[in-house]
């Protein structure tokens, strides 16, 4: 009983780390779906947005809700305005091209907040920091786990009546599967593709806010970038459901080779089975094969 | 602007375009050889540095410029480069032999990622050698009785026929030499049918299958000699630093290697020098002119990684073709000087292009 309460929290604390890798990677495929473009600068938004909140609620005093909703805000208005500046211009070039600019873009926006908000770590109070959840039994939980899981449950679930419910959202899924028809019915195309990017940056804020309770706000965040970009592939670029089960697969995959294997076998064993599952399946978990008609 | 007629279709074979090509370049080779004995010490070591990664670009560039496969692991390849030949050289093998061994034994683990990888393709391929780049990181970092772990490891001196390749003007020389063979092999590959197959697979994958080119083959052929060639700069980095950490070779470097061949220039090799010459001389750009720079902008910390950044941005945005692009429309300008005309270099519009198919 007792191991199996402990491997519970084991694959619930897997299944918290992955939900913010699945949200990360959930703006990689949001971009990649509509615009063909691979934001490799997706953990540096998600690094911004934390500090956003962190400005709003740890320097400003606001209160926690207010704040989260700000940051959500500011970083989303700053996603707008990076495609409308920025990747608009590279529409056509190699995806590749893309990638690197966008690692220039994380570079560049790393020094920038390291000049803005410093190099040292930094975190505020959550309602949800070092408080516990008794659900019985001997399962307790802390409630930042907790509440990154609901947090993602909740942001899908609006994600998923936006995108098949609202216009808007009808529209940006026009404009992702057929860009020139999308124009001939009247949809402001690069309008809606600026509008992805700002939910996508959108989505990395509330991920780093969910965040902020487990883990500390720092310049090299957006590392974590890499490990969702992971994810994203896992599931199949390109596939939101699999965005979500690929970040989830990533972040048990560690907690257990973290707890059962040898101290630093972490990250190897992620980066194995990320291997594995890509000789096995190329396309990735999710992927959809579509073949060229000659 | 001088006009190219061919008259025959062996010109399209021919090694470099017209003699007066060959007159430079063997120039440019004289003024190589004699820069160790007119400049001082430290700019032969910083030029030294420009080849190793020169050669790492080459390397790179057969793969994302020529076959059109993004690796974003190269930095594994140059490292198991480096630590076999540095392992080799401590068992007394002579360098004539370990530096090969260098070569081929990465050749190999290019040919072993290569098999499975080489289906996937675009971004996942990316992916993939990314993980292979991290796990090749680690094993460096673990595998203490082979690499020394964080200690560290000893480069021992080289030697040929019992010449010994001491400081930097032997580096120099050894990575000069190592630069303009596998210069001539890349070029000499891509004269052959080999080169023209990796370009039609780089070009669309599916028309080169209809011509008959073997997909999988061929990429793995191309996989296998980028790794190689990227090991053997990988030998000629351990002799360069004279010794091997194994945190050196991670996605940090992996990245640098990729921006030499997108900043120089993608499909050209002429592209994958002026890319390495430009990373190489950065960082040395940047702490000359620390000093100078007003408002205390030469003191703040992040001030490398932003500044090549902001260049990666602004080269992808402005002039897709690298600094080989730029270098062919200024010699283009020049050529034609005064009857210039102002739309020749105008960039078509370009339409989003879909790579979902392939």
């Amino acid at each position: 009983m007792d191991e199996l309460v402990r491997l519970l929290q084991l694959a619930i604390n897997g299944t918290a780390a992955g939900c913010i890798y699945g949200l990360v990677a959930l703006g990689f495929v949001l971009i990649y779906k509509a615009t063909e473009m691979v934001n490799f600068a997706q953990g540096e938004l998600m690094m911004l947005g934390a500090f956003f909140a962190y400005t709003f609620i740890g320097m400003w005093g606001l209160n926690y809700w207010a704040g989260f909703a700000l940051a959500i805000a500011a970083t989303a208005a700053f996603g707008y305005a990076l495609d409308a500046v920025v990747l608009r211009r590279v529409i056509g070039q190699p995806q590749f091209a893309v990638v690197m600019l966008t690692l220039g873009l994380a570079f560049i926006f790393r020094a920038v907040a390291g000049a803005v908000w410093g190099y040292d770590s930094v975190g505020f109070l959550t309602p949800f920091t070092n408080k516990v959840a008794d659900f019985g039994g001997g399962v307790i939980l802390g409630q930042d786990n907790v509440s990154i899981i609901v947090g993602t449950v909740i942001l899908c679930a609006v994600l998923y009546v936006f995108f098949s419910r609202t216009p808007l959202g009808i529209a940006m899924q026009a404009s992702s599967q057929n860009q020139l028809a999308a124009y001939y019915m009247g949809i402001p195309v690069r309008t809606v593709f600026s509008l992805i990017w700002a939910i996508s940056a959108g989505v990395s804020a509330v991920a780093a806010v969910l965040l902020v309770p487990v883990s500390m706000i720092d310049v090299n965040m957006g590392i974590l970038g890499f490990k969702a970009f992971a994810a994203a592939v896992l599931g199949g670029f390109g596939s939101i459901p699999g965005a979500l089960v690929g970040g989830i697969i990533v972040g048990i995959t560690e907690q257990f080779a973290g707890r059962f294997l040898p101290a630093g076998s972490m990250e190897l064993t992620s980066n194995i089975v990320l291997l594995g599952v890509l000789i096995v399946w190329p396309q990735g978990l999710f992927g959809q094969v579509i073949r060229k008609r000659v | 602007m001088r006009a190219m007629f061919r008259t025959s279709y062996a010109q399209d074979l021919l090694l470099a375009r017209s003699p007066a090509a060959w007159g430079w370049y063997g120039l440019l080779m004289l003024v190589l050889l004699a820069i160790p004995h007119v400049l001082g010490e430290f700019y032969v070591g910083e030029m030294a540095g420009v080849f190793v990664f020169a050669i790492a670009g080459v390397g790179l560039m057969l793969l994302i410029g020529y076959t059109g496969l993004v690796s974003l692991g190269h930095a594994a390849f140059l490292g198991i480069g480096a630590y076999t030949n540095a392992i080799l050289l401590t068992k007394g093998v002579p360098f004539i032999f370990s530096l090969p061994a260098a070569g081929l034994l990465t050749a190999l683990f290019g040919v072993l990622i290569g098999i499975p990888t080489l289906r996937m393709s675009g971004l996942y391929l990316a992916i993939a050698t990314l993980a292979f780049g991290s796990i090749v990181g680690i094993v460096l970092e673990k595998w203490h009785g082979l690499t020394g772990g964080f200690d560290g490891l000893a480069v021992p001196t080289p030697a040929i026929f019992g010449y010994v390749i001491e400081g930097r003007t032997g580096v120099y020389y050894l990575s000069l030499a190592i630069l303009v063979a596998v210069l001539l092999v890349a070029m000499n590959i891509l004269r052959s049918p080999l080169g023209r197959a990796m370009v039609a697979i780089r070009d669309s994958e599916i028309s080169a299958q209809s011509m008959g080119i073997h997909l999988a083959f061929y990429k793995t052929v191309a996989f296998a000699i980028s790794a190689g060639i990227t090991g053997l700069a990988g030998a000629a980095y351990g002799h360069y630093t004279n010794y091997l950490a194994p945190d050196g070779f991670g996605i940090l470097l992996s990245i640098q290697l990729v921006t030499i061949v997108f900043i120089g220039g993608l499909g050209s090799l002429h592209g994958a020098i002026f890319g390495a010459i430009f990373i190489s001389m950065l960082p040395q750009a940047i702490a000359l002119s620390r000093d100078s720079l007003p408002f205390g902008i030469g003191r703040l910390p992040g001030l490398e990684p932003s500044l090549f950044g902001i260049i990666l941005v602004l080269v992808i945005m402005f002039e897709p073709a690298g600094i080989n692009g730029r270098w062919l429309k200024a010699k283009r300008w020049f050529g034609e000087f005064p009857l210039h005309r102002r739309a020749a270099f105008r960039r078509q519009k370009s339409y989003a292009k879909s790579e979902r198919l392939r």
